[in-house]
């Protein structure tokens, strides 16, 4: 796409922005991160429909920042982890300025607030095929739901590969590394990786935007996303406020109100 | 012939009303089953969801969690973080397939001590009717694929 190498290449010129994180080539038809410093490597850049990544994740990595403003091609996904890590204090709105993608061509955002306008009037569903298997499987009876669980996450090899690509496990810290208590079994045994899977979803509830990247980085094809997407499901249903819609919003998790409905307790 | 089933139950309370409850039924000599091992926490805010799981995956048939009543916490707002997370953490256990009736949620303040003692029997009578919970319990012995 020309307009999107033009401007990263106008940018990196003038100097307004030290790096440009983008999509390049990858193996194959696979797109993959690349990081343009100079304005002669633009040409690296690619935009398509296999560009599907969200690149948000590296805007938190300390090697990325040092390098000065950051640049970021951004799709609609792209845009709402921006604006979630910024309401948790993760980014500065100087420091980053988002090339937007949306409907094919290319935006200028600068600020919080036109990111929080554009990702608007964008639909924020999940895929059609995602929620339909959501839908099956909370029609399935619990001990169903159980063998399911327990046939995916069998596979799981804690290779933590949903944590990594995932923006908003920015913790240099993880519970799960902690080993002293040992919270998470490292193991990759059944329970281990229940509870993991477990934690990993509580942890995003309220947070999670819904890009899949997970679930797309699993290297053995567990869909690790739709625990996330249903946690953040029932935090929308229940609490009213979407991950990833502004800037400005309070985590969920921390936040409550005193007529928080609920049915289950005695 | 072999002992029938008895269940093994794991209650997580907190120390400012739960807690002070269930001595009230102790100290009112109501009686109530046996089969309930109580931890006692600062506030149910202190409760971290996956106590829960470590409970089931150390040995328990059954999990109680109770608290004081909304707008009594001793820390003025605790248990009222600790329903949100629970408002969450149960639909998620439910929907990764654990039993949810084999965890009750209560409030029962320092004045409830009948309510704790029905509350107990109430909890251990189901979870006696659905047997151990091996499913969870003998997770860890499963290897991977």
């Amino acid at each position: 796409m020309e307009a999107l190498k033009s401007k990263a290449q106008e940018l990196l010129a003038a100097g307004t922005v030290k790096v440009v994180i983008g999509y390049g080539k990858g193996t194959g038809e696979n797109r993959r991160p690349i990081f343009v410093r100079t304005a002669e490597r633009v040409a690296d850049l690619v935009v398509d429909t296999a560009c599907t990544q969200n690149l948000a994740t590296y805007l938190t990595k300390a090697e990325i920042r040092t390098l000065g403003r950051m640049a970021i091609v951004a799709v609609p996904s792209t845009l709402r982890s921006i604006l979630q890590l910024a309401a948790e204090k993760q980014l500065r709105e100087e420091n980053i300025l988002a090339l937007a993608i949306i409907d094919g061509a290319v935006r200028e955002l600068a600020t919080f607030d036109a990111i929080e306008e554009a990702v608007a009037t964008v639909p924020d569903a999940m895929g059609e095929a995602d929620q339909k298997m959501i839908d099956k499987l909370t029609a399935m009876s619990v001990s169903e739901r159980r063998a399911f669980w327990a046939g995916e996450l069998g596979r799981c090899v804690k290779c933590y590969a949903c944590r990594s690509s995932c923006p908003m496990c920015y913790c240099e810290r993880c519970t799960m590394d902690c080993n002293r208590p040992q919270w998470i079994p490292v193991a990759s045994h059944a329970l281990g990786n229940l509870e993991y899977h477990m934690v990993r979803a509580m942890h995003l509830a309220g947070r999670c935007v819904q890009c899949g990247t997970c679930g797309t980085a699993c290297p053995v094809g567990i869909p690790v996303h739709l625990l996330t997407f249903f946690a953040e499901q029932t935090v929308r249903r229940q609490f009213g406020q979407k991950g990833g819609a502004s800037a400005k919003l309070d985590y969920a998790m921390s936040t409550f109100k005193p007529d928080d409905k609920e049915t289950f307790i005695r | 012939m072999a002992d029938p089933f008895e269940p093994k139950m794991t209650a997580f309370v907190c120390n400012w009303c739960t807690y002070a409850g269930a001595d009230l039924t102790g100290t009112s000599r109501i009686k109530y089953q046996s089969n309930v091992r109580v931890i006692r926490l600062p506030c149910t805010g202190r409760i971290d969801f996956m106590m829960v799981m470590k409970a089931f995956s150390r040995g328990s048939d059954g999990v109680i969690i109770s608290g004081c009543h909304p707008n009594d916490c001793h820390y003025t707002s605790g248990n009222y973080h600790a329903r949100r997370r629970w408002m969450v953490f149960r639909d998620l256990m439910d929907f990764m397939g654990i039993d949810l009736r084999r965890v009750t949620f209560s409030w029962v303040s320092a004045a409830e001590g009948a309510k704790w003692a029905e509350l107990v029997n109430d909890a251990t009578n189901t979870v006696r009717a659905l047997g151990p919970y091996t499913e969870v319990q003998q997770l860890a012995a499963v290897g991977i694929e």
